[in-house]
């Protein structure tokens, strides 16, 4: 029996601001809870391709795991969950800017 | 104060044109990131979890008025109100947007600055003592010597292509403040009847496999540094491992073929290269000196001091703790620490800047410095304006009483910011901090120093704490692994592992139960922490750690 595939998203950061953006059907978020879910293996590593050719707007793609027990794509690794939040120190980045 | 030549403000000002253009050629899509990244990384631009940082070097922590208020205006125009000042006396920028760099890197350049990391497989930055040119126990100013490496392996053409970097650190004085044993090379200038000459270190180093520093030559003498330095770095150019980036470093060399071995072929080297110096670095030296001379100290009374350290005990609190002797009449160095409770060690918002740049020039001859402590230096100030000063720092945050104490916290970014992390230590380092200040317990433990890393590579210095805490990632989890009777002065050692690691909920609670095992067991309060460590041996320390030898047995 194969693995079950850990279902994964596709994230980088963004070429001018830097900050997390994750890979949706058509495009990017910086919501995690908007990305992509990719549950096939061949297919999430066709989407990283994809997502890797675009250079003029993203930088480092790679495929995050996700915990998607609770419906919309959660962190699956405290790295992932600091990355969708922002630092724990002050109120910056997506924590507070998202909303 | 050393300023630029017309050489190193062409140098600069070209370098930051050319990468005005990169960035906009990566922009534009003409620059891959594969392109581009060594070309940001050398001009000091990282990415990191949330963003770019950008960080921008400051030669032997040493920086005048007008630079620290310039460093606020990059803070409050291009970052979020802030910046972080770090152990390689550098500051660091964590928000800035790609489009905006150029122009943080020009308005640096207005003052001088840049952020240029000489990075890749060359001798790096060299860094001085933070209290160089002030410290009543120094020998001579370090920092003419800093410059003077620097300017000769800055493009040696023997040196461009190492098996890995090479840092230098040099120290004026017996107490070392600049870590100079944790460096492939460390100087100390010494005096020996009246003539000056400097004990050389090699094979120090941090990271994966932590190293002191071992003695080469006790006392070499001034006219031989270059050549020597040359000898030191040509050998282990020549026998140092480029087969394992790991094993690369001068202090794997030292530690695989012996220092005796290490030494015999640098004299031999150094028969060689000797005579290639005719004495014109001597010449040089001595006009780099000249740019190095100490400020016009003036004489007045210490009255206003004395009556503020009788009258006032929070005065008397935090110049007790955060002053040192300085070897003008009169003066003293001041310490600001950017420490205080609860707060994230090494930040400074713009307007602390501002008031640190302005005691500087009402008070301080002009002159600030940045510890590898991430705290600021007030080097040359007459005790008579430190209530002034104190009152004035108050206002704005500054003046916890706090240096050396148990929340003087080295933390490095962690995984609040740095992509390389494996766990988080700014919230480690803010709660410890927050703790002990609720237990109002510093000062009775006195001196005791904390450092904090996010991972094995030891930017916060983990190893020389004489408690130090690794932050690691096990099973997806954040777990704190602890070393204890660390150094990182002249005493130096690499502190001991004490056993299995603790989870972010225990670490505050295992570091309150080692302190209280200090406290059971130092003989008087003069007995520091690590001389308790160093009397009594790790047993005590990890009987308090792991009450339950069950714990223990569960490794
Ligand atoms: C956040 C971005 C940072 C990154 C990506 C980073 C990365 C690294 C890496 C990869 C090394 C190991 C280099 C080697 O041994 O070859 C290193 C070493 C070091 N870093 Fe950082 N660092 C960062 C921030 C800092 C900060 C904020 C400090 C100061 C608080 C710092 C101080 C140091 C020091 C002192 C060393 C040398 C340790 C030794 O002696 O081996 N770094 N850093
Ligand atoms: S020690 Fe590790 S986590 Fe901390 S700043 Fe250095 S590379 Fe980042």
């Amino acid at each position: 029996m194969p693995k079950p595939y850990t279902p994964k998203v596709v994230t980088a950061n963004h070429l001018l601001a830097g900050d997390v953006i994750y890979q949706t059907r058509d495009g990017w978020s910086r919501q995690l809870a908007d990305a992509e879910v990719l549950t096939d293996e061949a297919h999430a590593d066709l989407r990283l391709i994809e997502a890797a050719q675009q250079t003029g707007e993203v930088v480092g793609a790679y495929l995050a795991d996700v915990d998607t027990s609770r419906g919309a794509p959660a962190p699956a690794h405290f790295r992932e969950a600091f990355r969708a939040k922002g630092p724990s120190n002050y109120a910056h980045g997506k924590q507070t800017e998202l909303n | 104060m050393y300023t630029y030549t017309d050489f190193d403000a062409a140098f600069v000002a070209e370098r930051n044109r050319q990468f005005r253009a990169q960035v906009e050629r990566r922009i534009d899509g003409s620059l891959t990131e594969d392109e581009f990244k060594p070309l940001r990384l050398m001009n000091g631009l990282y990415l990191q979890l949330h963003a770019y940082m950008l960080r921008v070097a400051i030669p032997y922590g040493t920086l005048s008025s007008r630079q620290m208020d310039q460093l606020a205006y990059l803070a409050e125009k291009w970052d979020k109100g802030y910046g972080h000042f770090t152990t390689r006396q550098n500051i660091q920028y964590n928000w800035p947007e790609l489009r905006d760099v150029p122009d943080m890197l020009d308005a640096l350049g207005e003052v001088q600055m840049h952020a240029i990391q000489t990075s890749g497989n060359t001798i790096r930055n060299v860094t001085a003592d933070h209290f160089a040119g002030a410290a009543a126990d120094e020998v001579a100013d370090p920092r003419p010597v800093a410059e003077l490496v620097r300017q000769w392996s800055t493009d040696h053409p023997e040196f461009q292509s190492m098996p890995r970097k090479f840092k230098v650190a040099v120290t004026g004085a017996e107490n070392d403040r600049a870590v100079i044993r944790a460096h492939d090379i460390g100087l100390r200038i010494v005096e020996r009847d009246g003539v000056i000459g400097y004990e050389v270190l090699v094979g120090g180093g941090l990271g994966r496999t932590p190293m002191i520093g071992k003695v080469i030559h006790d006392f070499l003498p001034e006219e031989d540094l270059l050549p020597y330095l040359e000898s030191v770095v040509s050998v282990w150019n020549q026998i140092g491992r480029r087969d394992n980036k790991y094993k690369a470093r001068i202090k794997i060399t030292v530690h695989e073929v012996g220092l005796d071995e290490i030494r015999r072929l640098v004299e031999e080297r150094f028969a060689l290269v000797k005579p290639l110096f005719t004495g014109v670095d001597q010449d040089h030296f001595a006009s780099i000196k000249a740019q190095f001379e100490a400020p016009d100290f003036v004489q007045k009374s210490v009255g206003p001091f004395n009556q503020a350290y009788n009258d006032d005990p929070v005065f008397r609190a935090w110049a007790d703790t955060n002053l040192t002797a300085h070897r003008a009449e009169g003066y003293s160095i001041v310490s600001i620490s950017l420490k205080a409770h609860g707060a994230t060690p090494g930040d400074a918002t713009a307007e602390q800047m501002r008031v640190m740049a302005d005691l500087a020039r009402q008070y301080g001859h002009d002159e600030l410095r940045i510890s590898h402590e991430q705290n600021v230096i007030l080097p040359h100030v007459h005790r008579a304006d430190l209530p002034a000063i104190h009152a004035k720092l108050k206002e704005h945050g500054l003046a916890t009483a706090n240096i050396n104490l148990i929340s003087d916290i080295i933390a490095c970014p962690g995984m609040d910011y740095c992509a390389l992390a494996t766990a988080r230590s700014i919230p480690i380092a803010q709660e410890i901090a927050t703790r002990f200040d609720d237990l109002k317990l510093e000062h009775d433990i006195g001196e005791l120093k904390i450092k904090i890393s996010g991972c094995i590579n030891a930017c916060g210095h983990h190893h020389v704490g004489h408690i130090g805490i690794l932050g690691l990632d096990r099973a997806g989890v954040e777990n704190y692994q602890i070393t204890l009777g660390g150094d990182h002065t002249q005493t130096a050692a690499i502190g001991e592992r004490a056993g299995p690691g603790f989870s972010a909920e225990a670490i505050v609670p295992a570091i309150e139960r080692l302190v209280e095992a200090y406290l059971e067991h130092r003989t008087e309060k003069s007995e520091t922490f690590l001389q308790t460590y160093r009397r009594t041996g790790m047993a005590p320390f990890k009987a308090a750690l792991y009450p339950e030898s069950k714990a223990v047995a569960a490794e």
